[in-house]
């Protein structure tokens, strides 16, 4: 029972506030190790700047693409640290 | 039943009636002439399951209440000039977050530290205009230690009822004389609980907008979830800058309490029944000199009759305005250096009644004989009585 | 590898909490460690594996307050320095309930000192978690009760002129039961910190000192978030630690962990012990 008030007209990336956590993961771009939700991230490059497998490059807005997928180790740094929680692991 | 009749004091009535109110937790503060409300709080409430709390502060002992209403308890404190000064920020909290809790304020001589022990009714207006915003009160003002009682129980079922704060005006005399109180048994008086929500929790709005104005109230810990925020907010308690949702809510608020002025303020009248063309307006101690002044006048065969409202927010101006259309001049009585007279001017015609100021601000109460003085001084001014 | 998925699991568990009708993304600026507080403080509380229903989170007037809309618990955003004292009233009342404070070091300990010592006085069972970013940020920059001596703020052009308060030795002196200290950096012991804390019968404060970039950093020429969480981590000492080094080798660092933790009876423990002690008495008198 979603209420999405969202007012602005958002990209097919806008995040859709469900309780169904499955939905979430289709909507994030999910790259194999980790899903980010790039409508809540504000480009703080605190992931980039501190992975230490340098997993991330950033993108033209300075939002996290995950450039080396493979070098993740789940180390959970990135999601414990993302001030806008748009981390989630994808680790089952 | 057996009559129970007690000699109390107005602050020993006050916690009988809240009592027999539900409340059930009470945060204070103390200071003078109310301490005696807190003293009988911290005794009785933990014989009943209750529970006092002594806050650092007054500031503290609003905030307390108000938290104690949030998880579902009825709740009240009690303070004077200062104390009540220092609440008026969250005076407005809980009118904002429709947050049912009563504060009781015994009037002292003000401004500042003023005379703490002494009479006076000058925090009139602050009691209805006290908090920033607009924001529109309730406060009753009881006129003998029976009706503190009576009041104190009305108090706390009017803010159940409309899910507001309610203001409970004392002053030192009333607080601390003591009269005869006829104890009323439990199931001969009215207590009114708040409304429940009949939605699951999903559906449930906590400042829903409904036809009566008032949103059913659940507790922290039922069940509901929700926020609260003294920010202008939606109907979920969200903070919005939507300027339709803002005028919504800020007129739900007026509504709910203007539109039950005349329920919420009554009239008690002595000697208007022969359309007397004198009158004399006052409330609470006041009003017991003037109710002895009319006796004094009619005995010298002068025709004069006396009003009082049982609460001075909202006044029922309209239902006022009747009672006084025979009058031609009204004495507005009262201890202070002019405020109930200036809502008189406000509301009544002047060009067809003549508004009389009779102001007292010694420390002392008004006396009958300083009213019939007063109306002596009108008739040898040619006015017929 | 099984610590790992445990892990992993937390990682969306924040999710689960957060309100479905609240809009996202929230509202602090970008790169601001409330955020990391509100995924700390979520994960603590689901430790409890406590329900919903049972948890209040309130909070005053800043930055910091506005995290509780965003959960969804029973959340009450009250005056500026005084959630506190809001809280006390909903503990004392139904002291079934969990409650949580969430305050900055301006909200808390300027305008809500008074509230706060008392509560600590008490030692009523609240947990208060103290964002300390040394700068009033909702207001645009003013320097707090916590602003380093000579630091800026835009009340403090000159720099500023007084001493800032330790809120930990503050609250242990006032009689706090649990008082510990992190950082937004060292999130893993955050979580613990809070945890503690939360699981504490008496009061508890969780001290978690944050980045304030837009304001405290730009002000004072410490950089961006990153640079800001940098210096938590070269200037961070985990008291264990601390406890084996020379007072030189702490001079420009500050103490994290738990600092103080001891047992005595909560409030409303107390409470209602007086109103079952008043029960029996009027039982044996009747």
């Amino acid at each position: 029972m979603a209420d999405n008030s969202q007012k602005t007209d958002e990209p097919s990336l806008d995040k859709e506030k469900t309780k169904d956590d499955s939905d979430k993961e289709s909507k994030g771009v999910s790259q194999a190790p980790l899903t980010i939700f790039y409508h809540w991230c504000k480009s703080c490059n605190i992931c980039i700047a501190f992975c230490p497998q340098k997993v991330f490059e950033p993108d033209r807005d300075g939002k996290p693409i995950i450039a080396h997928p493979d070098s993740c180790t789940q180390c959970a740094f990135c999601w414990l640290h993302c001030p806008d929680l748009a981390i989630v692991s994808n680790e089952k | 039943m057996k009559r129970v009749v007690k000699l109390l004091q107005g602050n020993e009535a006050c916690v009988e009636g809240a009592l027999m109110a539900g409340v059930r937790f009470f945060g204070g503060y103390p200071i003078t002439p109310s301490t005696e409300i807190a003293e009988g709080m911290a005794r009785r409430l933990p014989t009943i399951g209750g529970r006092f709390i002594q806050m650092e502060d007054e500031i503290g002992s609003i905030a307390s209440i108000i938290g104690a209403s949030c998880a579902g308890v009825k709740s009240m404190t009690a303070t004077s000039g200062p104390g009540f000064s220092l609440m008026q920020e969250n005076i407005g909290y809980a009118y904002i977050t429709e947050t049912p809790t009563v504060i009781v304020n015994v009037q002292r001589g003000g401004p500042s530290t003023g005379l703490p022990t002494k009479v006076s009714q000058s925090d009139t207006m602050q009691a209805g205009h006290g908090t920033h915003g607009d924001y529109y009160a309730i406060a009753l003002v009881p006129s003998s230690v029976q009706e503190v009682l009576h009041f104190t129980i009305k108090a706390v079922n009017l803010s159940e009822r409309f899910r507001t704060p309610v203001i409970l005006l004392l002053d030192e005399v009333m607080a601390h004389m003591r009269e005869k109180v006829d104890i009323p048994n439990p199931d001969e008086i009215e207590i009114v609980e708040r409304k429940r929500p009949t939605v699951p929790p999903d559906w449930y709005k906590h400042f829903a907008l409904t036809a009566t104005g008032v949103s059913a109230m659940a507790s922290f810990g039922d069940g509901y979830r929700y926020n609260i925020t003294g920010l202008i907010h939606d109907e979920l308690g969200f903070p919005t800058a939507e300027p339709s949702e803002i005028v919504a809510m800020l007129d739900k608020l007026k509504q709910k309490i203007v539109k039950h002025a005349e329920s919420i303020c009554e009239f008690e009248t002595n000697g208007m029944e022969d359309d007397p063309k004198v009158a004399i307006l006052s409330y609470g101690i006041v009003a017991r000199a003037a109710k002895q002044a009319v006796i004094i006048a009619r005995e010298h065969r002068l025709k004069v009759g006396a009003i009082r409202p049982t609460a001075i927010w909202p006044l029922a101006t309209d239902s006022l305005r009747k009672r006084l259309k025979n009058v031609r001049q009204l004495i507005v009585a009262e201890l202070n250096q002019g405020q109930l007279i200036n809502l008189m001017k406000q509301h009544i015609d002047q060009r067809h009644t003549e508004i009389i100021p009779l102001q007292r601000y010694d420390g002392e109460i008004i006396s009958p004989g300083q009213i019939f003085n007063k109306i002596k001084e009108i008739k040898h001014h040619g006015s017929e009585i | 590898m099984a610590q790992k998925s445990d892990m992993a699991q937390k990682s969306d568990v924040v999710h689960h909490y957060l309100r479905p009708k609240k809009k996202f993304p929230h509202v602090w600026c970008s790169g601001c460690g409330l955020g990391v507080i509100l995924g700390s403080l979520i994960r603590s509380i689901d430790s409890l594996q406590m329900s919903k229903n049972d948890i209040v989170v309130c909070s005053g007037i800043g930055c910091s307050s506005r995290l509780p809309v965003y959960i969804d618990f029973n959340t009450l955003h009250t005056t500026h320095g005084r959630a506190i004292a809001f809280a006390t009233g909903i503990k004392v009342a139904k002291p079934k309930l969990k409650v949580i404070v969430v305050t900055g070091d301006g909200d808390c300990l300027a305008i809500g000192g008074n509230h706060f010592i008392h509560a600590c006085r008490r030692n009523i069972d609240i947990t208060v978690i103290l964002a300390n970013n040394w700068i009033y940020g909702m207001t645009g920059g003013q320097f707090s009760p916590t602003t380093p001596t000579g630091s800026r703020g835009t009340t403090a052009p000159y720099g500023n002129l007084e001493q800032p308060f330790d809120p930990t030795s503050l609250a242990i002196a006032a009689g706090a039961a649990y008082v510990a200290r992190s950082t937004v950096y060292h999130v893993n012991q955050l979580d613990k910190m809070i945890k503690g804390g939360l699981e504490k019968k008496g009061f508890s404060l969780v001290e978690i000192i944050s980045n304030c970039h837009t304001y405290y950093g730009r002000l004072n020429r410490e950089g961006d978030p990153v640079k800001m969480l940098q210096w938590q981590k070269k200037h961070a000492m985990p008291i264990e630690a601390a406890r084996k080094l020379p007072p030189e080798k702490l001079e420009d660092k500050f103490i994290t962990g738990v600092l103080h933790d001891v047992d005595k009876e909560e409030y409303c423990h107390r409470y209602d012990r007086l109103i079952r002690e008043l029960a029996n008495a009027s039982r044996e008198r009747s």
